[in-house]
Formats: C-alpha cells, structure tokens, sequence
C-alpha cells in the first residue's frame, strides 16, 4: 500500500514536474490536466477532462507548479490522495463503486448516499452533535473498469469533487485502487463542524475507508472488534 | 465468563466479563479447553508491550469446541474440536493465498498504528496489544475466532489436549524457525533459548536433516529437556562463553544456522516515542539485542540467521559489519501458523511428536495470576503453563 499526500505540491522548491506529471497520469492526458489545473481546483481539472477537446497551454515547468500549488494549495481546500492494491479484479471493484449506495457501508463518514440517476446522487455526510451535512453530487466522467470521477453541484453543503481509478497490478496481485479527493472547507459556523468531520488527519481517514473496502471486497466483512468482551 | 484481564506491570486477574458473540458472518465461538501462556506473554505481563489496554484479554495459544457458527462458516459445526492459530488471517488476501499468514492485509482493523510504524500492516494476533488488532485473548472461558472458516485446524476427539495445544504457536514458530534455516545434510544448527519454542526448533532441525543441534539457555531445567526430549548438545552461557563454545563444537567454523528463540519481546516497542522511555524500564533477564549479537559472530561465514523471537521496535548496537562481511542471511517473521498446522498435526497423530513433554504446569484458569508468576520468576522449575478454563 502506498500513499502520499497531494499536499507536496506546495513544498514549493521539491515539485518537480515529476509531480504534475504524476497528477497528470492520475487521471490520464497530462495537457488537459494542466489546462484544468488553470481553474485552481480538482473539480477543475476534472471538469476539464469531462468537457474534453482541450488545447495543451504552453507553460513553463517553474510556472506550472506554481499554477499547481495554487490550485492545489492546502489553504483553501484539504487534498488527499491514497492507493490501495486490491486482490480483485477490476471490474468487479469497479462494479461495487460504481453503486454510490454501497459507500457508506466503508466510508465511516458517511449516513448515506442515494442514488437519482445515472448521473446525480444525494450524499449526507454524519456531522458532530447529531447534524448532517448534505449535497448532490454528479458524475463527471465513467469509463467502465477504468475510471470514475465526481462533483458536488452547486450550492453543496461542502463542495467537493473527487476521482477513483482502477488500474490492473503488475503480476498476480489484482488491482491498483487509487482516489483522489478535494473538501473544500464551508465558511462560518459549518466550518468548525466541517474539521471535526474529518478529523486531523483526512489522509488517515479516507485510508481507512480504503482497508476497510478492501476488506470488504477481499474477505466479504470488515475486521472489527466493536462489542467484544472486555475486564474493568 | 470468566477470563485472565491485564491491568498493568505484573497485574493480570480473572475477571467475569460478557461472553463473546458473533460480530461478523465468518465468526465463531469457541469454548476453551486449555489455553497456554507463551513466552511473549511474559512481556504484556511485565508492562513491556504499548497499546495493551487496562481490561484486555490475553492469551494467544489455545483451542476448544465450537460453539456457535456464523452464516458464512460452513465448514464448521457446533461441537467440534479445533486448535485455533495465533494469528489471524483472512485467507483472502494476496499474503493468506501465498502461506504468508502473519502478514495478512485484512485481519487488523488497526493496520494505520502498524503502516506508521513498520509502513506496512500485518496480520492480527488474539490478546496481544490493538497495535495487533486489539482483538480479546484466549485465556478465557470463550473466544470469539475471526475468519474460523479458514484460520482453525480440526482434531479428533481421542487425543488429550496437551497433545495438540501447541500447534496453535509453539511448534509452528519453533517449526519454520528451522525451515527457514534451509538445513542441509551435515548441517550444524544452534538455537538460542530452550524454552518450548526452543525446544520445538531442535526436533524441527533434526528431522529436517541437521546432523548436530545446540541449544543454548541459562536453565539447568531446560537444558536437561533439551539433551533429553530434543537430543541437543548444550551450553548454559552463565557457565561458558556460547560464542567460544558454539567454535569449539564446530571444528572451529562456527555453526551453519543459528536460530534466535529467546522470544523477548521487552524492545516489542510500539512507537518512538515509547523508545527511551522503555529502554530505561528494562530489566530483562536476557538482554535479546544481546543473543542477536552473539548469533551474528558465532554463525560461520555464509550462514543463516533465522529469527523467530519477536522484535517490535528498535534494537541497538548491532554489529551490522560482521554480518555483512560473512556474508550472513537474516530469515524472520512471525510464524505463519495456517501453512504449518495439519502438517504438524500428522506428525502428532502418527506418533512421531509428542510435545505435551514440555508442560511443566497445569493449573485452573482461576490460578492465570499464581501461573504468570511462576513462569516470569521461573519459580518450580516452570517450563510451560496451561490453564484449565
Ligand atoms: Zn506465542
Ligand atoms: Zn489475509
């Protein structure tokens, strides 16, 4: 299992275009992810992707990442980024994904999700002190086994966007699950229930939600010790 | 029920808590018959050992009858008899499918305390820290076993207990500690610490084909055990020096495997920050970081270390230039006792292995305290300890 955090993007000097590259491959068709990455946020890039037919900027290696640590800067929005191999074959992790309504039984966050059309779901996220926080989200792009990618519409409680790829791993291991999520933060009162929502560590979070998938889609139930005998 | 509950440094009781019941459909309960305190439980009982929490069930090595079978358990049935391993895999995942038991992705739901420690997760063990799944023990009346359909090996009914506990732990570890020696004709293999792992490590040697085993420990007790049941030559290293010993012994080559079974788990450190704090604490009877020293220059040139006694964290002052220039190779992991256990039962049932040689103690579930006791101080000769629930 690998990880690491969107969050280099903004160590300035170490980006390298190695980096952008590397969002780039994310979501496959590095032009257009430095076009998307001009409108400053991931749901950019994921937009930009969705729309298609997009013309390559000529930019500078040095004014790339700064547009990068612009749009990807960690002050106005949490970036996080997480792989998980899953001895499964694609298609069928792409399947169970692909069913919004399956989330919330691994995403701890989340009370549910319900799905409207193929294109638009309503997600309610659990919030402190017995609150919810809603919104409708839409899928941007779907490229059966390959690649889901989604965002919040307009007037969102927390406007979000994200993407999952499925990519088959070297030799006899299954798949590469690999997603990427951006929050960004809602302002006034909601914006203190919104970081207790994801806690400190959103990265640690959303890698959790991914073992506890993998668990799912490996063993058929997720590992827990909830209400198991205990001495005082 | 009742069950042994660790409350801090050397303070274990038997508690009555709530039994187990199935949480998840590949469950199942298990009754106990006799359950076993390992060497490494001596470390959670001494305070050695983070994350174990005030109110935890202990106990790893155990077995029992079935009581109860979750939905997705088909192969099981209310009333048979099992030995359950000691770590808990899911058989689903790429380790589990390749006998790599031990370093199972799905069995520990608290794998992130692990991915910050050692960057990977490995698999849980029953009553042994949430740094290792937090999953409740063994030592106890019933237990709750994740993933029965795959983890546990059935047994008959005709054969007494103290035959076939051990295949849950201690003959696997003392098993792959010598097949990961990979022993040839001729060879001569040496095992640190002659407790039952030890002990279990030298027959496994020998029937792998080693021509002369050592064992080396500090107890006349289990020295004699080790000349008597496992047929070893021996050193007590309060006695002699075991690094000139293991030459002399050896023609002067030095042995062609060295097996570490000391099994302190004392440097077991969960986090860095533990680090020095734990350092300062111990007070082990047997330094380990000073057995894996001592493997490193006694073991001929080109030789194998295979290391079954447990490290968790950060050991010092190793002498990390001799290994290299004798070209050593370092085998280790915890045991992967689901690849071990029916060969090892065979062995049993067809006479051929009779650990029950190795109990020194039988006592009541209710004596767990008296029994910890006895084993730490090695008070009464005590080799091994089983509890009756
Ligand atoms: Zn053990
Ligand atoms: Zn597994």
């Amino acid at each position: 299992m690998a990880s690491s955090s969107g969050n280099e993007l903004s160590k300035g000097q170490g980006a390298e275009a190695g980096e952008t590259e590397r969002w780039a491959s994310l979501v496959g068709g590095g032009a257009m992810v430095l076009m998307g990455l001009s409108q400053r946020s991931l749901r950019g890039v994921l937009m930009a992707l969705a729309g298609g037919g997009l013309v390559y900027q000529g930019v500078t290696k040095q004014s790339t990442i700064q547009q990068a640590q612009e749009a990807i800067g960690i002050n106005k929005s949490i970036k996080v980024e997480k792989t998980v191999t899953i001895n499964k074959p694609a298609d069928e992790l792409y399947r169970f994904w692909h069913d919004f309504e399956n989330l919330p039984r691994f995403m701890k966050h989340l009370k549910s999700v319900t799905v409207q059309n193929d294109k638009r779901s309503h997600w309610i996220a659990n919030a402190p002190l017995d609150s919810s926080v809603e919104w409708d989200a839409d899928i941007l792009e779907d490229r059966e086994n390959e690649f889901i990618s989604w965002a919040s519409v307009e007037g969102a409680d927390v406007e979000n966007s994200g993407f999952i790829r499925f990519k088959k791993a070297p030799g006899d291991r299954g798949t590469e699950v690999k997603v990427v999520l951006e929050y960004s933060p809602p302002g006034g009162a909601l914006a203190a229930a919104f970081a207790k929502l994801f806690g400190e560590e959103p990265e640690q979070q959303i890698g959790d939600d991914l073992r506890r998938f993998k668990m799912l889609m490996e063993a058929g139930e997720i590992a827990t010790t909830e209400g198991q005998p205990k001495g005082g | 029920m009742k069950a042994v509950c660790w409350h801090g440094a050397n303070d274990v009781r038997v508690e009555t808590v709530p039994d187990p019941k199935i949480i998840n459909p590949r469950d199942a309960i298990v009754k106990i018959t006799s359950t076993a305190i390992c060497g490494s439980d001596l470390h959670i009982y001494g305070g050695y050992i983070p994350t174990v929490q005030s109110g935890d069930i202990i106990g790893h090595e155990f077995m029992g009858e079935v009581v109860d079978v979750g939905n997705a358990v088909s192969n099981l049935k209310i009333g048979d008899r099992v030995v359950v391993p000691s770590m808990i895999g899911c058989g689903n995942c790429h380790y589990c499918q390749r006998d790599m038991w031990s370093l199972c992705d799905n069995s520990n739901q608290n794998g992130w305390m692990e991915e910050k420690l050692f960057g990977s997760i490995t698999s849980a063990i029953y009553g042994y820290s949430h740094t290792f799944g937090g999953y409740a023990g063994g030592q106890a009346e019933y237990v709750r076993v994740p993933f029965a359909d795959v983890g546990v090996v059935k047994v008959p009914k005709d054969i007494p207990d103290e035959k076939l506990l051990f295949i849950s732990d201690a003959i696997p570890t003392g098993y792959m500690g010598a097949e990961l020696c990979d022993i040839k004709p001729g060879d001569t293999v040496a095992v640190w610490g002659c407790g039952a792992v030890g002990q279990f490590a030298m027959i496994s040697a020998y029937m792998m084909g080693a021509e002369k085993v050592i064992g080396i420990d500090r107890f006349p007790e289990r020295l004699e055990m080790a000349k008597n049941f496992a047929k070893a030559e021996i050193i007590n290293y309060e006695e002699v020096d075991a690094g000139e010993a293991l030459k002399e012994m050896t023609g002067g080559r030095g042995p062609d495997a060295c097996i570490d079974a000391v099994g302190l788990e004392a440097h077991g450190v969960g986090f860095e920050d533990f680090y020095d704090q734990t350092k300062q604490k111990l007070r082990l009877e047997t330094d380990r970081p000073h057995v894996l020293r001592q493997m490193m220059l006694a073991c001929r040139k080109g030789g194998t270390l295979s290391i079954m006694g447990v490290y968790g964290g950060f050991v010092d002052k190793i002498p990390f230039g001799a290994a290299f220039n004798k070209g050593l190779t370092f085998r280790m992991g915890q045991m992967h006792g689901q690849k071990y256990m029916h060969k090892l039962l065979e062995l049993v049932l067809d006479g051929k292995l009779d650990p029950s040689v190795v109990v020194s103690h039988q006592l009541p579930l209710e004596q767990a305290p008296h029994g910890y006791h006895i084993f730490q101080q090695k008070e009464d000769n005590c080799i091994k300890v089983v509890l009756k629930p």
